[in-house]
């Protein structure tokens, strides 16, 4: 399997990234190291080929936006935005996120090891987003299909707006937005948690532990006593 | 846009690099703000009742060629205080043995054209504007030494740029707001505090909220009072760093709206906007690093 290692400090990191977009895709399985990151912003942005790129570093912001099949590690944290936009493949982080990580993100795994910021999968719009810590306030809001699970606490407003996705957390959610309510957990919710805590590397957790929140679907919806208003 | 950047540093040998260290911070902000710099130092506080002033002479008053000598023998002839100025680029830290007050106003008599950017026994700043790189090297900050600074980048929003727009803004004696994003109230706070007897120099909204807070500390809050009742009364979009002889102290409004990144070893504590300022200190790979929370007050003592 080929491999390849860039260097921020040596090469710029629009030639990294036109190296990804333009070259890449024509080696399917390459692997692709990038060291010294230094929190540049738009690191492996745009990717569209099923490869494998390793960050070693903290990464600014936007990285890994708008990935297509790749798989994206990041050892590091990352700034706001990262895996923003995500059509499928994979983005790991292992440190923490900023805010709006995942923020409309269509397919694909975004799991981040540490915390999330504020406005975590905010507009999720069919992707699955792990965060082993918790997360900020405002998460999840207009999520519009997906999955949001959180290992640790959900700040203020979690699934504020909610049109529909699933959000899992394990521990204390501080308040819930407008529409968003607690729900029981079927069988296919569980289903759907358990094999995304083995995806991400949580297989020890007990899907149990969760409480599944989601839409009252009260705000989208047509409502014949409103008739009035329109 | 605007970029952020304090440094305090732990390990007192690191003193004589505080500014040596900072260099790469402030440029590594200078996409989030091209159009002014400024950079606010605290060293060792003067002795007794002995202040001292940053003034600029910008470029009407003659600039670089400003004859600060002059003016320092006028004031002491005037005022019998033992007058001494330092002079940097345009700039000049003026020190004396009398109240800032009165010298305050025989420079607005006698030297109108000079705008006074800082006051007190332990604060240097310097702000003008230009590229950060430009306006670190017009003053020469790398050769900079102290416990601690805060530092600005500026991309303006919110008034003209101009010297005294840019940041740190300073109210009162050794307090200094370095900010972030832009406030929404400004003119409310302005209004607020008028009948307080507090004037303000500019139009500029980040003035209005150094003026609060300084005004909250000097009315008897400890800073994380005058903070939390800044949570309270401003509104708007903001990370703002601060500074006083003995303390860095940061907050982020509750949307986090505007970044903020520490690097945290037991050399140094180092804040920015972004981790790209962050990226060259030394030992920053082993650095604890983290996202500040929104409505949390941080306080590092130096």
């Amino acid at each position: 399997m080929e491999s390849v290692k860039f260097d921020l400090e040596q090469i710029a990191l629009r030639m990294v990234n036109q190296y990804l977009h333009q070259e890449a895709p024509a080696k399917e399985g390459l692997s692709v190291l990038i060291e010294s990151p230094n929190g540049a912003h738009a690191i492996a942005a745009g990717l569209d080929a099923p490869i494998d790129v390793v960050i070693e570093g903290h990464a600014g912001y936007y990285a890994a936006g708008m990935n297509q099949q790749a798989k994206v590690t990041i050892n590091g944290s990352a700034g706001p935005g990262v895996a923003e936009n995500m059509m499928s493949g994979s983005v790991h982080v292992k440190g923490f996120a900023s805010n709006a990580a995942g923020a409309t993100a269509q397919g694909g795994l975004l799991v981040i090891d540490g915390d999330a910021g504020l406005r975590c999968a905010i507009s999720l719009k069919g992707a699955d987003v792990v965060v082993g810590g918790s997360v900020g306030s405002f998460s999840a809001f207009m999520a519009q299909a997906g999955n949001l699970v959180v290992l640790g606490d959900a700040g203020e407003a979690l699934g504020d707006s909610l049109y529909e996705a699933r959000i899992f957390v394990r521990g204390a959610v501080k308040s819930l937005g407008s529409d968003c309510e607690q729900k029981p957990m079927g069988e296919e919710d569980r289903t759907i948690l358990l094999d995304l805590l083995a995806r991400a590397g949580h297989a020890d957790v007990d899907p149990d532990s969760f409480r599944l929140y989601g839409s009252a679907r009260t705000l989208y919806n047509f409502h014949v006593d409103n008739a009035g208003a329109y | 846009m605007c970029g952020i950047v304090g440094l305090l540093v732990k390990t007192p040998s690191l003193r004589e690099r505080l500014g040596e260290l900072m260099i790469p911070m402030m440029i590594g902000m200078t996409e989030r703000g091209p159009d002014s710099a400024g950079l606010a130092v605290f060293t060792a506080p003067l002795e007794g009742e002995r202040r001292k002033l940053s003034i600029d002479a910008g470029n009407d008053a003659g600039g670089d060629h400003y004859d600060w000598q002059a003016l320092s023998a006028s004031l002491d002839a005037a005022l019998h205080c033992d007058a001494c100025v330092e002079a940097k680029g345009n700039h000049g830290i003026l020190a004396f043995d009398a109240p800032v007050g009165k010298v305050g106003a025989w420079l607005k008599e006698h030297a109108p054209a000079l705008q006074v950017f800082s006051a007190g026994r332990s604060i240097d700043l310097y702000k003008d504007t230009g590229t950060p790189a430009e306006v670190a090297e017009r003053y020469g900050f790398s050769h900079f030494s102290g416990t601690h600074l805060v530092g600005h980048t500026r991309m303006a929003t919110e008034s003209a740029v101009t010297p005294d727009r840019a940041h740190p803004f300073t109210a009162g004696e050794d307090f200094c707001l370095v900010h972030n994003g832009s406030l929404s109230n400004p003119n409310g706070i302005r209004r607020m505090l008028a009948p307080q007897g507090i004037r303000f120099d500019t139009d500029n909204d980040t003035e209005a909220a150094t003026r609060f807070l300084e005004w909250r500390l000097r009315e008897g809050d400890e800073l994380e009072t005058a903070l939390q009742r800044g949570f309270e009364v401003l509104d708007g979009f903001y990370t703002f760093l601060m500074g006083t002889p003995t303390e860095l102290a940061l907050i982020r409004d509750p949307f986090a709206c505007k970044p903020a990144v520490v690097a945290e070893t037991d050399d140094y504590v180092a804040i920015a906007s972004e981790f790209r300022s962050l990226a060259h200190l030394p030992g920053v790979k082993n650095a604890h690093v983290f996202e500040p929370a929104p409505a949390e007050m941080y306080v590092w003592k130096a």
